[in-house]
Order: structure tokens, then C-alpha cells, then sequence
């Protein structure tokens, strides 16, 4: 995939442009402490079991790979932990508090975005529009404000208006903000992706492989952009199968394996596990992708 | 590019006090249009009034069924049943159960057709985008069936003597006659402003025309909004927008219900016009031929949709023979159209956006707004 | 409600002698749903055109009230034949040309839809202008009988009449209910049969399960695709023959209304479920009478779109769940 877009610059961005989460209401957690726990989740379709009673927790600022071999149930887990599924049994606690069967708009809003490993943008909308519409999650502007151009409609359109476009600098996107989505080359998209979750100002940013289809030196570059996310205070939660871009960005590392979890801890114990290396035994990373 | 298209951007171009005067002099000779009685464009076996009357209605149901349509990707194949229902509630209140004026009646239609639409909306639109196609076609039938088979509707004998809009004979308006070749202004064929009569239909075409402006410019400051990009985020793709923090559902009832509004708007206006209606007057091929003239215009995009709308309202009046098979041609260009040219033929456009992002930030630059 | 009761018999028989009709016409819906994930809307159509083939086969044969039983039987085998080969034809151009270019630019959905519904008017108008264009050729004296008045009733000649076979309650049921009900069930079991013993039908139920990797076991999806419209078509085009022998009227736009509701029986019985679709229809031509022996047989059409929007409300997945021979998971 990257072969086609080889005369592209590797990307640009701006790590200076502040693009620190806005506050949207809710309690803060200190650093360190529990943002969301994962507790005991089982997922079945049918006869199939998708997640086999999976525990495990993302603490506040740090950046948490999920690893697997293909198939092993990460971006299940996601699509649990944002309401796509319901768990047949256990639960997702968000701030100490049980999801529940919110609705996956609610989710967004309580602080939990997500990008897609297959991307998903609003391709007929400009770059700019799609990072709006993740601004928009905490506006309420109606049809009434709009109607009449309230200053609710000013305020929140300008507001809006002005993160998407830091958002945009940040990612290097700038120059392309009236591009339609769907004409931005590969690593755009990808990165456009990530700028749109960040728009909705989340405390959990859940990103499904976001390196796939890039080439070493941009995986790289991604890596460092995922650390800068980090520290302008987003919390990070990465699926990605390659092992070694993982070790070199995480705090700490959740492996799962048929949908279960087969082990837990920081990089370099991860490394060190006879079930890990078991489980990707024989596995070429680069190839599997 | 087409020519529209490349007209449009000369006229963007433009300086902005020529813009407005250009504009200005485009609505005087819309509202000029009946009386110009320009050579070839005036149809011929009916009268022009009328004919531009009958092409507003479809200009101002193809703007309603855009929002359904092309904002929120919703195929409605039933939009007919709320044109009737705002009709009925015309007939109803002014004429069959009541004697309320004209204009008092046509707030309650636009509530009726609300009211409705939230009702078919509220269980329909948690289904398949296809699914809805299907339900909404069966609606517009049902509304139909009722009509017919109802007594208190009078069935299908419809509702007639329905009141004209109030109006007030303020002065008359010559219009022009080419029977020398060139144009000569006739003293002797005028009409008077603002009597809405049973001969003169040129007043209602100015009634229905005033209507479409305020409808257009609510469409514009809506779309221009949270709404319309919401609207855009769920036609795109729903589940990614619902991960977004869009309220799906609530956004695409409320495309529904706006639509709705609109279609019993219109169906107010024909019943104020026609003075009579009857469940003939609502069959299921109107839905689609609206449907046609949206896609036909390019669904999305207000003034292709408009254009559409003309196409379709216009051109089977104008060329009479062509009425009986107007149906055919009319599935043949959706056909064609959604095979050679799915976008239709004036789609939204990029570059039409862009230089609206570009004004919007630059007069956040300029301005104090900084967050 | 007094009304159902006395006439429950009847009003049961002919419920099952439509709703025999639309599980067949449903079964075209649940077919193509099935491969291609998309409503035929222009099927209707496609059962019109074999309501008219079986009427011009009749009366291009003579058929009338007193033939001997051989003519009989002679006569409904040609209406048969003609209907399904008619529908057939008609389900096959309709792929080819309102859907097949479309999928290969991997249009949306929406787009097909809409490409069909243009393609169900040109249809229904061609029918509805036949008269006229027949006329261009010069050819609307010789065929007068076949064209004329297009845009009303057309009715066939009966040529079994309804002797009572026996009683139930006091309803007495006829030859002809008995060949339609008993008639289209065989169809649809020889159609069950075919889709899971046949070469063909393993390819349909391969594509209907998922369609790259059917592709990549060599399977041909457009032949496939092909094969399932005129199969659906010919089963479209038996529906119509029966329908004619029912009610032995018909007209252009005859489609529309029995479309939708071999849709409503489609999405009751679960759509792509072949079996479901012949439940659905039973169950539907049976509500829809009962539903209108209360409330009044004016309503009977309004009672089964009110159904539809009931069904997709509560159980959108329809009575036995959507699928074509597996579950998916």
C-alpha cells in the first residue's frame, strides 16, 4: 500500500500546536489512576467465543498496546469497549462507573474515540467537515440556533472551527483542510482519522491499527506522533500486531490470543513470556499484516 | 464542467456588490417571468401562470425531499403522503369540517405533516436504508387508501371549495405581448397584484416562489450548521458517525420530519391554488417523480435539485406530447443516471465549499473570536 | 367481527390461494436479497409481465369455458410455460441491464435502488404504452386484441370454472383453489430442492454466504447472479399464471400492489430465507384477510402495509431470521 505514495514526503506534523483535550464536564482522574477497566468480558456470536472473560486496565496518560495474532479478538475488545457490542458477560467500567448499555454517541461523549483499522472517514466531506463533526460531539446547536443564527451557532461554529483547524496543523493537514476526504492520499487519511477522534476531546484515545500500510520510517514517525498525543494529555490505547513498534511506544502491553488474554505487563516482560513468544511463534509480524 | 457549473463560479467571482445587484436583477425577472411571455419558454396549451405555479410545487417539494434525500441519505418513496396530508388538512379545516381561512389552516398542515412524519420516522428509521424505501412507498399508499376509503374524508369524491390565500387588489401589472416580433407592453392584459383569483394564476406562482426563497434560505443556514454536517456524517457512514458522537437517530427523524414539514407546505399551497382536491390528485407516481427530479438534479446540491425539479415539472407541460410518456422517460433517465451519472447532473460541489470554509475562516483570523 | 367468524372458511381459502401467490413472487425478492444484498424493486414488474404473457398465450389459443379436458390441461401448460418464460426473460434483461453495469462500478446501494425503480417504471410504462407503441410499427389493428386500451383491465377467458371439490364449514372449495394452493407448494418444494441439491443452487447458497470466498472456490459470481433472476423470474412468471387463473384480471401497473406485498412476505417469512418466504406469504394472505373481514375488505391493502411496518418494528429479521441455507454468523 505504501509503495504508491513513495514520493510522498514522510509525514509533517506540528507537535507544538496545542491540541490538548477541551473541557468537556465529567471528573478528571489524576494521572496514574484507572481511567476504564475491562472486567471479565466474555463476547459470544452464536457458538463462536470472541472474548473469553478478558480483564485487564488502561490507567490515566499512559499509552497501552493490545497485541495479537490476527484474529485474536483486539478489535472486538474495541468495538466492546465503545458500544458496538454488548459483552454477553462481565463489563466495561469508565471512570469507576459500569458502561452499561449505552448508546455508542453517549460513549463518544463521556470520552472515548476510536479510529478504524479499515478507515472509515465521511469521504464526501472535506477534511475539515469530518474533523467538525467530531467537534461537534459536545455542541448541542439545533435546528432553532441555526436557523435564527443564535449566538449559541456563533460561538460553538467558531469554537469548532478554530480546534479543527489546530487539530488539523497539528497533523500537518493544514493546506488540505477543504480537500475531500476520499482524495487525501493513504497517510492523510490515516491521520485525518486520528485528528477526528481527537476532536471529540477524549480522555481514552483508542487507535485500531493505526500503522498499517505505512512503510518503517512513516510506522516511526506515527510512533512519535501516538508519544506527542500522549503528552499534550491524552490517554492511548493502541491495537497493532507488529511487536517491535509496539515495544518501543507502550508503557505497557495486553496480549490476547483467542480471545484470551494470555498476558499483561511492560514491554520487556511481554518480550520475555514463553506464551507470547509462543503465540507468535512461526508468525512472520510483517508478514501477517 | 458543465455550463451551469462554470456560471455559477463566474458568478462567485464576482465582486460582492455586483453579486447582490445580480442577484436582485434575477429575482425581479423571476417574478417578472409570467408576464414577460418570452417566445418558445412559454408554454404554448396552457397558461404560463399556471405551469409556473405547478413547476414551484415541484421546486419546493424537491427542496424538502433534499434534506430527506441527499442530506441524510434516506430514500423516501412515500414523500406524496405528506403533500396530501398537508392538503387534506387544508380541505378539512377550511372547507369539509370547518371554515377557517386559508391562512390559518396552513400552519396546522405543516404540524399534521410533522406529526406524521415523526410517527412513520420514529419505528422506520432504526431500520436498513433499503428497508425504509419499502415502508415509506407502502405509506404513501396508505394515505392514499384512507383517502379514498374514508367517508369522513369524503373519499373520492375530495374536497371542494376550498379558500383562496387572502390577498388585496393593490394595482395592476402589465405584462408584454411579441406578437409584432418584439416585445410591447400591454396595458390591456394585466393582473392585478395580489388577487388571487380562479383565472389569473400568476399570483399564486408569486406566492409560491416567495415561499421557496424563505424555504431555500432555511435550508442554507440549517445545512451551513451542526445539523447539515451531522446530516452528511450519517448519510456517509452511521456507524462511524454514531462513534463520532452523533445521534444518528435523532438527526435522521429530524431530516424526516423537516422533509415532512415541507411536503405538507406545499401540499397547503396546492390546495390553496386548485380549490379542489381529491385522493387522485395524490398518486404514488408523484413520489416518484419527485425522487426523480432530486436525483435527476444531483441529490445534495439545492440548485440541482431546483433545476431538477424544473426538468421534471416543466418540460411535460411544455411539450404536451410528450406528457403521456413522460413516466417512462422519466424512469429511463433515473436508470441512466444512476448508471452513467450517479451524482446527477449538478452534484454538490468541492470547490463551492471550500471557498465557504475559506470566508469562514477568514473572518475568524480577523475577527476577536479566539478560543 | 361477527363477519369473521361466519365466513372463516372461505375467507382462509382464498388467503391461502394469494398468499400462494406472493410466496412466489416473494421467493424472486428473497433470492436476489440473498446473493446481493439488495430489493428487486423492479420484480413486480417482472410478475406483471407474466400475467399478460399467460393472458395473450389464452387468448391467442382461444381458450375458452367449454373445452374438452384435454384442451384444458393443454392450455394451462402453454399459459404456464409462457408466463415463466416471459417472467424469466424479463428478470434476466433487468440484470443485465439495471444491475450488472451498476455492480461493476460497485455503486452503492441507494443507487441501485433507484436505478431499479426507474427500471420498474419504464417497465410498467412500456406495458402501459403499448397501444401507442405498437402503433408506430403500424402494428395496433393487426394485434388489437392484445394492445388495445392499455391503460385498463385486461381480462382473460375463463377456462376452468370453479365447480365446488368439497365443503368446509359452509364454505365450498373449488378446483381452482385447490390446484392453486396445492400447485404452488410443489413449485416451491421442487425450488427448496433445487437450491440444495443442484450444482447451481450450491452456488447460489455459496455466493449468498460470502461471496469472495465462493469467488475464490471457483465459483462464477455473475453466472450465479444471473441464474438466481431467472430462477426468482420464472417462479414470478408461475405466481402469475396462478394469479391469472384466480382472479383473471390484470392491467399495466398490476405489479405495484402485489410487489409490496410479496415484499411484506419476503421480510415476514425473514428475508433471504427461501422457506421463510413461503410462510410469510401464507401468513400474510391469511392476515390480510382476516384483518379485513373486520375492519372492512376496503382496508384489506392498507391492513397488509400497517403489517409491514408492524413487522420491521418488532422483528426485522422476520419469523424464521434472515438467511439463504445457513445461518450467518
Amino acid at each position: 500500500m505504501s509503495e504508491a505514495f513513495k514520493d510522498e514526503p514522510v509525514m509533517e506534523i506540528n507537535p507544538d500546536v496545542d491540541i490538548a483535550p477541551e473541557p468537556v464536564g465529567g471528573p478528571i482522574v489524576a494521572e496514574g489512576e484507572k481511567l476504564l477497566e475491562v472486567d471479565n468480558v466474555t463476547l459470544r456470536f452464536g457458538g463462536v467465543v470472541a472474548l473469553n472473560e478478558v480483564s485487564f486496565h488502561i490507567n490515566k496518560g499512559e499509552i497501552l498496546g493490545l497485541i495479537g495474532p490476527n484474529g485474536a479478538g483486539k478489535t472486538t475488545c474495541f468495538n466492546v469497549m465503545t458500544g458496538v457490542y454488548q459483552p454477553t458477560s462481565g463489563g466495561v467500567r469508565y471512570l469507576g462507573k459500569p458502561l452499561g448499555k449505552r448508546k455508542k454517541f453517549q460513549i463518544t461523549k463521556l470520552g472515548i474515540a476510536r479510529t478504524f483499522q479499515n478507515i472509515r472517514l465521511f469521504a464526501n466531506m472535506t477534511a475539515l467537515e469530518n474533523v467538525m463533526v467530531g467537534v461537534d460531539a459536545h455542541h448541542s446547536t439545533g435546528v432553532g440556533s441555526a436557523m435564527f443564527r443564535l449566538p449559541k451557532h456563533r460561538r460553538e461554529e467558531a469554537e469548532g472551527l478554530a480546534r479543527a483547524m489546530e487539530l488539523l496543523e497539528f497533523m500537518g493537514l493544514r493546506g488540505k483542510a477543504n480537500e475531500l476526504a476520499r482524495n487525501l492520499p493513504y497517510g492523510d487519511q490515516r491521520r485525518l482519522e486520528i485528528a477526528r477522534a481527537l476532536a471529540t476531546s477524549p480522555q481514552l484515545l483508542c487507535l485500531d491499527e493505526p500503522a498499517a500500510g505505512f512503510n518503517p520510517a512513516e510506522k516511526a514517525k506515527l510512533m512519535e506522533l501516538i508519544r506527542t498525543i500522549r503528552d499534550q494529555g491524552y490517554t492511548v490505547l493502541l491495537i497493532e500486531h507488529d511487536m517491535k513498534l509496539v515495544m518501543g511506544v507502550t508503557d505497557r502491553i495486553v496480549v490476547l490470543e483467542f480471545g484470551r488474554k494470555i498476558a499483561e505487563g511492560s514491554p520487556a516482560e511481554v518480550r520475555d513470556n514463553p506464551a507470547v513468544i509462543a503465540a507468535y511463534l512461526g508468525v512472520d509480524e510483517e508478514d501477517a499484516s | 464542467m458543465s455550463y451551469a457549473q462554470r456560471g455559477m463560479d463566474w458568478v462567485r467571482a464576482l465582486p460582492k456588490p455586483a453579486k447582490i445587484v445580480l442577484w436582485v436583477l434575477f429575482l425581479v425577472f423571476l417574478f417578472a417571468l409570467p408576464l414577460l411571455n418570452i417566445p418558445f419558454i412559454t408554454t404554448p396549451d396552457s397558461d404560463f401562470g399556471g405551469v409556473l405555479f405547478t413547476v414551484s410545487t415541484y421546486v419546493l417539494v424537491a427542496l424538502g425531499l433534499n434534506i430527506v434525500v441527499g442530506y441524510a441519505g434516506l430514500l423516501d418513496l412515500g414523500y406524496v403522503g405528506f403533500y396530501a396530508i398537508g392538503a387534506y388538512t387544508v380541505g378539512v379545516l377550511s372547507s369539509l369540517h370547518g371554515s377557517w381561512p386559508w391562512l390559518w389552516t396552513v400552519p396546522v398542515a405543516i404540524g399534521a405533516a410533522l406529526i406524521s412524519g415523526i410517527l412513520l420516522g420514529a419505528p422506520t428509521l432504526r431500520v436498513r436504508g433499503d428497508y425504509l424505501a419499502i415502508v415509506t412507498l407502502g405509506f404513501g399508499e396508505i394515505v392514499r387508501l384512507t383517502l379514498v376509503n374514508s367517508q369522513w374524508l369524503n373519499g373520492a369524491q375530495g374536497i371542494s371549495n376550498i379558500p383562496r390565500p387572502p390577498g388585496a387588489e393593490l394595482f395592476e401589472v402589465p405584462s408584454l405581448d411579441w406578437s409584432s416580433g418584439a416585445p410591447v407592453v400591454d396595458l390591456s392584459n394585466t393582473t392585478t397584484f395580489l388577487k388571487f383569483g380562479i383565472t389569473d394564476q400568476i399570483p399564486y406562482y408569486w406566492l409560491a416562489l416567495s415561499v421557496i426563497l424563505l424555504v431555500l434560505l432555511f435550508d442554507k443556514l440549517v445545512k451551513d450548521s451542526r445539523v447539515g454536517r451531522a446530516w452528511e456524517a450519517t448519510r456517509e457512514d452511521e456507524d462511524a458517525a454514531e462513534l463520532m458522537g452523533v445521534p444518528t437517530f435523532r438527526f435522521k427523524l429530524l431530516a424526516f420530519a423537516l422533509g415532512a414539514c415541507i411536503g405538507g407546505l406545499s401540499g397547503a399551497l396546492f390546495a390553496g391554488k386548485a380549490g379542489f382536491i381529491s385522493p387522485d390528485s395524490f398518486v404514488l407516481l408523484l413520489s416518484i417523480l419527485f425522487i426523480a427530479a432530486v436525483v435527476v438534479g444531483g441529490a445534495g446540491n439545492r440548485w440541482g435539485v431546483i433545476l431538477g425539479a424544473i426538468v421534471v415539472g416543466y418540460f411535460p407541460e411544455r411539450f404536451r406530447d410528450f406528457a403521456d410518456f413522460r413516466v417512462l422517460v422519466f424512469g429511463l433517465a433515473l436508470m441512466l443516471l444512476a448508471i452513467f451519472r450517479p451524482q446527477g447532473i449538478l452534484p454538490p460541489r468541492r470547490a463551492v465549499r471550500a471557498i465557504e470554509a475559506d470566508e469562514k475562516l477568514e473572518a475568524l483570523e480577523e475577527g476577536e473570536v479566539r478560543v | 367481527m361477527q363477519y369473521l367468524f361466519d365466513n372463516f372458511w372461505a375467507l382462509t381459502i382464498t388467503g391461502l390461494t394469494l398468499g400462494a401467490v406472493y410466496a412466489l413472487v416473494a421467493l424472486g425478492y428473497t433470492l436476489v436479497y440473498g446473493v446481493l444484498r439488495l430489493i428487486n424493486f423492479a420484480h413486480s414488474e417482472v410478475f406483471m409481465y407474466g400475467t399478460f404473457a399467460a393472458l395473450w398465450v389464452v387468448t391467442f389459443l382461444g381458450g375458452n369455458a367449454t373445452g374438452s379436458i384435454a384442451q384444458v390441461i393443454f392450455w394451462i401448460a402453454m399459459m404456464f410455460v409462457a408466463a415463466m418464460a416471459m417472467s424469466g426473460l424479463i428478470a434476466v434483461l433487468l440484470e443485465r441491464f439495471a444491475y450488472r453495469p451498476l455492480r461493476k462500478r460497485n455503486a452503492p446501494p441507494l443507487i441501485a435502488l433507484i436505478s431499479a425503480i426507474g427500471a420498474s417504471f419504464v417497465l410498467a410504462e412500456i406495458m402501459g404504452l403499448r397501444e401507442k407503441i405498437t402503433g408506430w410499427f403500424g402494428l395496433d389493428t393487426p394485434l388489437a386484441t392484445y394492445v388495445r386500451n392499455s391503460r385498463n383491465n385486461a381480462g382473460m377467458p375463463e377456462i376452468i370454472t370453479p365447480q365446488p371439490v368439497f365443503t368446509l364449514g359452509d364454505y365450498a372449495v373449488t378446483n381452482v383453489d385447490i390446484f392453486v394452493i396445492v400447485g404452488a407448494i410443489a413449485i416451491m418444494i421442487m425450488l427448496d430442492q433445487f437450491v440444495k441439491r443442484s450444482r447451481l443452487g450450491r452456488g447460489i447458497r455459496a455466493v449468498a454466504q460470502d461471496p469472495e470466498s465462493a469467488a475464490l472456490m471457483g465459483v462464477n459470481r455473475d453466472r450465479v447472479i444471473q441464474v438466481t433472476f431467472l430462477v426468482g423470474g420464472v417462479m414470478a412468471g408461475a405466481a402469475a399464471a396462478f394469479y391469472m387463473l384466480k382472479i383473471g384480471i390484470t392491467r399495466y401497473d398490476a405489479g405495484f400492489i402485489l410487489g409490496v406485498k410479496a415484499f411484506t412476505a419476503a421480510v415476514l417469512g425473514g428475508i433471504g430465507n427461501l422457506r421463510g418466504a413461503l410462510l410469510g406469504g401464507f401468513v400474510l394472505g391469511l392476515a390480510e384477510n382476516y384483518g379485513s373481514a373486520i375492519v372492512g375488505t376496503e382496508w384489506k391493502d392498507v391492513v397488509a402495509f400497517l403489517l409491514l411496518v408492524v413487522i420491521l418494528l418488532f422483528r426485522p429479521t422476520g419469523l424464521l431470521g434472515e438467511s439463504l441455507g445457513k445461518a450467518r454468523a
